[in-house]
């Protein structure tokens, strides 16, 4: 399989990126680390006439830490994320994870931008960055904006990126002392998207939790973060009649699509159990 | 849409070539270069039968433009022997019988030369995670996992001699 014919378009800075979308408007496509993008291209899913290959703006990879916060350019591989000291000391949550996606060469080429710029919600950094209370940086003809994680998808394969706008950085809080993560991902097999996901990070105050976040995966048209759930879990433990109210209000929100990984009412029972274990993991972690 | 010049080294060896820009790398290795070693299996990134090296790193060439490539440094499975002597990952797959049918074994072998630089000294479950990204549907895997350990005992002894 071969895509059709494309203009190819290798810009060396953002700038000179985000002209050439202005001038290509609904033509072009960004490509990344293409493992969405080039498979439909072969397929005719997609069939851009100008392809706009990000990769060599190094400007767009790393990572590094900016005071408090986190800074990880859009075009960083999973695998660097994986090895990324700086993530492993700051967010742990984010080198443990893409573990779990795909499979070693595809991390080498699969980026976090990409993952999430898709808007597939199958990728599991949606979610990762809603718990995570991530901000992402897009930029366009007319300068940066800063977009919080929780506003930028809007529906499958839809978010707030505009046709001239690049993402360039996800910008991070790092784990404040004492945080626990988990990220639990339902799968059949190696490189499969999730049956079901939980992505939750925590903290305790004594023997109560203080702090909460709760990412779903794949169980609706975009990643969800359970905020009723939360709701209900904070200022107590994980005590069962406590968790199984959560469970149920987790289970309330999902909404997922039928496929061969399940139908909807296993998948969102699935969603449940995920929930339970990424808790229980968290909790553990907890300092 | 004119074809692009790209300047690639592949196992050693530069080539100059025009491509077009939506040629991918697996039918730049087998048709330009008529390296035909590197296979085209699923051709959507699943299977690892088309990995190659790719500047120190194992891609799916299936999934990759070969236009991207210029300046870059490739090594496919023909590029694995030297003179003729086989590579400790290509003993190890024909001592430990690692193939039956051999359409995933170029991928496999490529993908274990770069795991076992990133990991001399692997356990069989590090193996089997390392190499999750190449299907292989006759062995059940169990003798690839040997063949893999097989050649990175050779590479470590050779390594301290």
């Amino acid at each position: 399989m071969i895509p059709a014919r494309f203009d190819y378009h290798q810009p060396r800075s953002v700038g000179e990126a985000v002209a050439l979308l202005q001038r290509y408007g609904t033509e072009a496509k960004v490509l990344a680390g293409g493992h969405s993008l080039l498979p439909m291209m072969k397929l005719r899913f997609a069939q851009p006439q100008h392809l706009v290959d990000i990769n060599r703006i190094d400007a767009l990879r790393g990572i590094r830490l900016e005071a408090d916060t986190v800074v990880i350019g859009a075009m960083t591989v999973e695998n660097d994320l994986i090895d990324s000291a700086v993530l492993q000391r700051e967010v742990p949550l984010l080198a443990e994870a893409p573990k779990l996606i795909a499979d070693p060469q595809v991390r080498n080429r699969g980026t976090i931008g990409g993952d999430l710029a898709h808007g597939d919600p199958g990728n599991d950094h949606p979610a990762l960055a809603l718990v995570c209370d991530a901000h992402f940086v897009l930029e366009g003809p007319a300068g940066r904006r800063s977009v919080a994680a929780g506003e930028f998808f809007l529906g499958i394969l839809t978010t707030q990126l505009a046709e001239d706008e690049i993402l360039v950085e996800i910008r991070i809080p790092r784990f404040a002392p004492g945080t626990g993560w988990a990220y639990e991902k339902l799968k059949r097999k190696t490189g499969d998207w999730a049956t079901a996901g939980c992505a939750v990070v925590m903290r305790r105050e004594g023997d109560r939790i203080g702090h909460l976040r709760i990412g779903l995966t794949n169980l609706a048209p975009v990643a969800l973060r359970a905020e009723k759930a939360e709701t209900l879990l904070l200022g107590g433990d994980l005590g069962s009649a406590r968790l199984e109210s959560a469970v149920e209000a987790v289970m309330a929100v999902c909404d997922p699509a039928e496929d061969l990984r399940g139908d909807a009412e296993y998948k969102t029972a699935m969603a449940g159990e995920m929930l339970r274990r990424a808790l229980h993991h968290a909790w553990a972690r907890c300092a | 849409m004119a074809k692009k010049l790209i300047s690639v080294q592949v196992n050693g060896r530069r080539h100059e070539a025009a491509v077009e820009a939506r040629t991918l790398l697996v039918h730049f290795l087998r048709e330009e270069l008529q390296l035909t070693g590197t296979h085209i299996g699923c051709e959507t990134s699943h299977c690892g039968a088309c990995t190659v090296d790719l500047d120190g790193r194992s891609v799916k060439s299936c999934t990759h433009l070969a236009v991207q490539c210029d300046g870059s440094e490739i090594l496919t499975v023909e590029g694995l022997a030297v003179k003729g002597a086989l590579h400790a990952v290509q003993e190890g797959f024909y001592q430990e019988h690692g193939l039956q049918c051999g359409f995933c074994t170029p991928g496999m072998l490529m993908r274990a030369y770069r795991f076992l630089q990133e990991n001399p000294d692997p356990s069989d479950e590090e193996i089997r995670m390392g190499m999750s990204g190449n299907l292989c549907r006759c062995t059940g895997y169990q003798n690839i996992v040997k063949a893999v350990q097989h050649a990175a005992r050779k590479m470590r002894e050779t390594a301290t001699v």
